[in-house]
């Protein structure tokens, strides 16, 4: 796998950009120059200040460190994003086996269900469950997951569909063997590959949606992820203030981390799915090694 | 539907030493109606993918299944290995009768059929799950057409040849299962076994993948092998060995084995007796040098005619007939062969012709024995 | 060969490389033949041989890694390795084709088969527009035995042995000299084999038809073919008439392999096998290519790669050891 990425340099700079993340996520205690837990006792000049030697990236509309909240707020996303990626993928990943092994009655209910979720406009739906179940981070996390199984139910379920017709299955039912050791020995190792490329895009996804509920303000209140620091800034009169530090550092973030993600799991994807992988003719003027090597030898 | 039991004795000897008796094996598939022909009450249409097909195995004999595709010899197999359940007929291994016994769910998928025997097959809906036809599957292995395809490309040499043992519950100590292994290896020409255990499909070649299959289906120490086209998919360099292979195990551990293959050159040089089928039946059957020299049936010398060999300096006439086999839905009125048959009489449309014995255990299927030979042209 | 007439293609001294991450492999190596007018060439081996390669360096037709790094392939006297992209587009279906392996299953299943052979017609301005081309289609269904009616429908709608007739049409569309057949009857029934096998004869007693037929029959080659090319790991092993070859084969890979094949016409003759593995290409021996696995390897082959030697008047080989004494 490790090999696979190598090869693509895009993803090479994703996994670059995402173990950055990682690290500024993991080490925040110690990268951030400033606890944001602290309280501060803050005079005007502090509000939305420019940023300076003392705040590289300024300060918010609480006088808070713009990085420190910055570098903490990865933490968020990230937990986030990674967490409610694992729920989809596992919930995505059942269905999809059942329905893609067992097809029948059980595979077409478990497609129709497949089919309302994905119907469902998400995004309003995850702002109503937030809403009425209240805004914990737990809550986000499970409002994202149960609602981002279905690109992963589908490409599970395709894959389990074709694997199970293949010869070497055939040759397993041959020797007497029943669907569970099927799907335990021959299935689910091939599918597994493919389910890993695609959670990494979920993630990127998930990411994207806890940004936005957060950003509308139904984020977990005790915690500040990006787009909570997006949410304050714009409510906050960051942008009358002039404060673009405010905006551009939390809005940043999350177009790193998503991007990074992306790169990853299309790279993993290509690497896993060989029918994504393109061979092109030649141009004709390449194939041949170059006009002076063909020489009339007689 | 005529069941074409043979009269001769070429056809059931329940003698001690007989493994496989099958007798009047029929497989059909229905093929869906439509709203219109249900609401119409018009009889549903039918796939004879096998029609009638009877035939013994000694122990330690290779009998050869030939035809070309859609002929019913994959089928055949996979009603033979318990896949497919029958429509009618009786299979007898052992003495023991084992039509009935089935799995669930039962049947293997219509593409996977038809991948295989190139016709159009439906799925068989799942039937009563039994448990003795999970022993019986250790008496009866399978080796498959592609070396490519049989083995999960994740799974090690080991891992393959184990699972048969994994599956059965059997030698579940480490130590024993790792020598059954190891033997069964090298029983299937991988020596030194310990070399190959670790590696994975894509390191192997395609006659040493095929080895492994192979080891994988002796490790149970069946008394049974069904090869489907063992050799179609490998370089014709190697293929002797492998069918060499099979040769020894027959002679060295009385393996009965049922070569299947459309391929007449191969089954011609190894095998003991050969059935050659059409559309579901067997039309000739009897002792494969003797079939080879003096074929009976018009298609089993219109198939000798066209099999090309690597001799330029033979001039035959080749008999090519035209057109394609016609499909097993719509079969014709009595001799099924007829539409292409080159010497077909009136009588042929009228009467269906079963298997006339013409002594040594040579039968054929044609209304213009009768005991007198037809002209030989060859 | 010498014979008088000058040959349709001439191929000479033909090498081509793939350039991988996995290294240089050398697929095919220092290749020289000739085709006449009306005649048949089999090109002989087995899988990793070279020869769907060498097919399709004649017609710059290599995927990405592909390159091209000697000799000169002569249709009708001209160098068609020299020409620019746009004049090789022009020649390619005019004067030579191809009959891809497994063409027949790679049609586009929701096309009807007529259209498909008009666009071949259309690319090549032999026809003004796919309407116009219908009469060719219908002549063309005809000439391969298939009924002209049939042009209308899909090609799930034939048989494997009709597609494959309907991949010959195709090919034959801009009525070329030469067409090349990889495997074409690989797939099929021996029945319909022999249909297509007598098809291409006819197109050359009807057509003059010049073809090289790629397989690894032998037994396919003897039935229609008048010369043969046996190749190994991507070299010529040895080249003749398939009398030569079949009759007096002198190279121990022709020999052995014709031993491989099992002969209805003698059936008590055992079938043997070649122990070993063809060479992978990007790691070849020093040496002749077929040495690990010959019976008759000396010292001399394995450092020294034999060079394409004329045998006999008109024979080539790739062997030290043969005219060896007693050989």
């Amino acid at each position: 796998m490790l090999a696979q990425l190598r090869r693509s340099p895009l993803g090479v700079v994703g996994a670059f950009m995402l173990g950055l993340a990682l690290i500024a996520a993991t080490f925040a205690p110690w990268l951030a120059p400033y606890d944001p837990e602290q309280t501060i006792h803050v005079t005007i000049e502090d509000i939305y200040a420019r940023p300076s030697a003392e705040h590289i990236l300024g300060t918010d509309d609480g006088g808070n460190d713009v990085l420190s909240a910055f570098i903490f707020g990865s933490r968020v996303s990230l937990l986030v994003g990674f967490s409610a990626s694992l729920i989809s993928m596992f919930i995505g990943g059942a269905v999809g086996l059942v329905a893609g092994f067992y097809g029948g009655r059980i595979g077409n209910a478990l497609m129709r269900l497949t089919d309302i979720f994905l119907v469902i406009p998400d995004l309003p739906l995850m702002i109503v469950i937030v809403a009425m179940v209240g805004p914990s981070l737990w809550n986000i996390i499970l409002v994202i997951g149960i609602l981002g199984w279905t690109g992963t139910a589908r490409m599970v379920r395709a894959q389990a569909l074709s694997l199970k017709e293949r010869q070497f299955v055939l040759r397993a039912r041959a020797l007497g063997a029943g669907n569970f050791h099927i799907l335990r020995r021959h299935i689910f190792p091939l599918v597994l590959p493919l389910m890993v490329a695609n959670t990494v895009l979920v993630i990127s996804l998930s990411i994207l949606s806890e940004s936005t509920l957060s950003f509308l303000g139904l984020g977990d209140p005790t915690t500040l992820s990006w787009g909570g620091m997006l949410n304050f800034a714009f409510t906050r009169g960051a942008i009358s203030a002039r404060a673009w530090w405010a905006l551009v550092a939390p809005g940043l973030g999350i177009v790193w981390v998503v991007l990074a993600c992306t790169l990853v799991g299309n790279t993993l994807e290509e690497a896993f799915n060989p029918r994504l992988q393109s061979h092109h003719l030649q141009g004709e003027d390449k194939m041949i090694a170059s006009p002076s090597h063909i020489q009339a030898e007689g | 539907m005529s069941a074409a039991l043979p009269a001769g004795d070429a056809g059931i000897r329940p003698a001690a030493d007989t493994v496989l008796e099958v007798e009047g094996l029929f497989k059909h598939f229905p093929l869906p109606r439509g709203l219109l022909g249900a609401l119409l009450g018009r009889p549903g249409r039918v796939v004879h993918a096998v029609d009638g097909v009877s035939f013994t195995l000694a122990r330690g004999e290779i009998l050869a299944l030939v035809g070309e595709s859609g002929c019913g010899k994959t089928t055949t197999a996979l009603a033979l290995m318990g896949l497919q359940p029958a429509s009618a007929g009786s299979i007898r291994f052992n003495g023991q009768d084992v039509t009935h016994l089935s799995e669930h769910p039962g049947g293997v998928p219509r593409a996977m059929v038809a991948a295989l025997d190139g016709a159009a097959y439906r799925r068989e809906p799942s039937v009563a799950p039994a448990l003795t036809l999970k022993r019986l599957r250790r008496q009866i292995q399978m080796v498959f057409q592609d070396p490519y395809e049989s083995l999960n490309p994740r799974a090690t040499v080991y891992e393959a040849v184990a699972e048969p043992l994994e599956v059965h519950g059997l030698e579940q100590d480490r130590e024993s299962r790792l020598n059954r292994v190891r033997g069964a290896l090298e029983d299937a020409g991988l020596k030194p076994a310990q070399a190959y255990l670790n590696r994975l499909p894509h390191e192997l070649s395609g006659g040493q993948r095929q080895r492994v299959v192979i080891a994988g289906a002796l490790v149970l120490e069946p008394s049974l092998l069904i090869a489907d086209e063992p050799v179609s998919m490998l370089d014709v360099s190697i293929r002797a060995e492998l069918l060499n292979l099979l040769d020894e195990l027959r002679s060295r551990r009385g393996i009965s084995i049922l070569y299947i293959t459309h391929d007449l050159g191969t089954a011609a040089c190894f095998t003991d007796r050969i059935a050659v089928m059409y559309l579901g039946r067997i039309v000739e059957i009897g002792p494969t040098r003797r079939v080879l020299a003096d074929p009976q049936h018009p298609y089993t010398r219109a198939l000798l005619s066209v099999v090309p060999v690597p001799n330029p300096r033979l001039r035959r006439t080749r008999q090519i007939l035209g057109g394609e086999t016609p499909n097993p839905i719509d079969l014709p009125r009595g001799c099924r062969f007829r539409p292409r048959c080159p010497v077909a009489v009136e009588r042929c449309a009228e009467v269906d012709p079963s298997l006339t014995p013409l002594g040594d255990g040579h039968e054929a299927a044609c209304l213009l024995l009768d005991g007198a030979r037809l002209l030989n042209s060859a | 060969m010498e014979r008088a007439e000058t040959p349709l293609l001439e191929v000479r001294h033909l090498s081509t490389n793939f350039v991988t991450d996995e290294g240089v492999f050398r697929a095919v190596e220092d290749l020289s033949f000739q085709l006449r007018r009306g005649e048949f060439l089999g090109l002989v081996g087995e899988s990793g041989c070279g020869k769907t390669t060498a097919m399709l360096s004649v017609l710059r037709l290599l995927p990405a890694a592909g390159r091209i790094v000697s000799g000169e392939v002569l249709l009708e006297g001209e160098d068609i390795l020299k020409l620019d992209a746009a004049e090789m587009r022009r020649m390619r279906w005019r004067k030579m084709s191809i009959i891809f392996q497994g063409a027949m299953n790679a049609l586009n299943p929701v096309r009807n088969v007529g259209d498909q052979i008009a666009e071949a017609l259309v690319l090549h301005d032999m026809a003004p527009s796919r309407r116009r081309a219908a009469a060719r289609v219908g002549e063309l269904l005809e000439l391969v035995g298939i009924d002209a009616d049939r042009a209308d429908q899909f090609p799930h709608q034939y048989s494997g042995g009709m597609r494959q007739r309907a991949m010959i049409a195709m090919a034959l569309a801009c009525s070329p000299q030469v067409v090349i057949a990889d495997e074409p009857t690989t797939a099929l029934d021996v029945m319909i084999q022999a249909q297509i096998l007598e098809l291409l004869e006819r197109l050359q007693r009807e057509l003059g038809l010049s073809v090289i037929l790629v397989t690894h029959d032998l037994s396919v080659v003897a039935e229609v073919c008048h010369d043969v090319l046996v190749m190994y790991g991507g070299v010529l092993a040895e080249y003749a008439t398939v009398d030569e070859i079949y009759n007096e084969p002198l190279h121990p890979y022709t020999r052995l392999l014709l031993e491989a094949f099992p002969d209805l016409s003698r059936p008590d003759e055992r079938m043997i096998s070649i122990p070993g593995q063809p060479p992978r290409l990007n790691d070849l021996p020093a040496g002749c290519r077929f040495a690990p696995r010959c019976p008759m390897v000396i010292d001399r082959c394995r450092i020294e790669p034999p060079p394409v030697r004329q045998v006999r008047p008109g024979r080539w080989a790739t062997c030290h050891r043969i005219d060896e004494a007693g050989t």
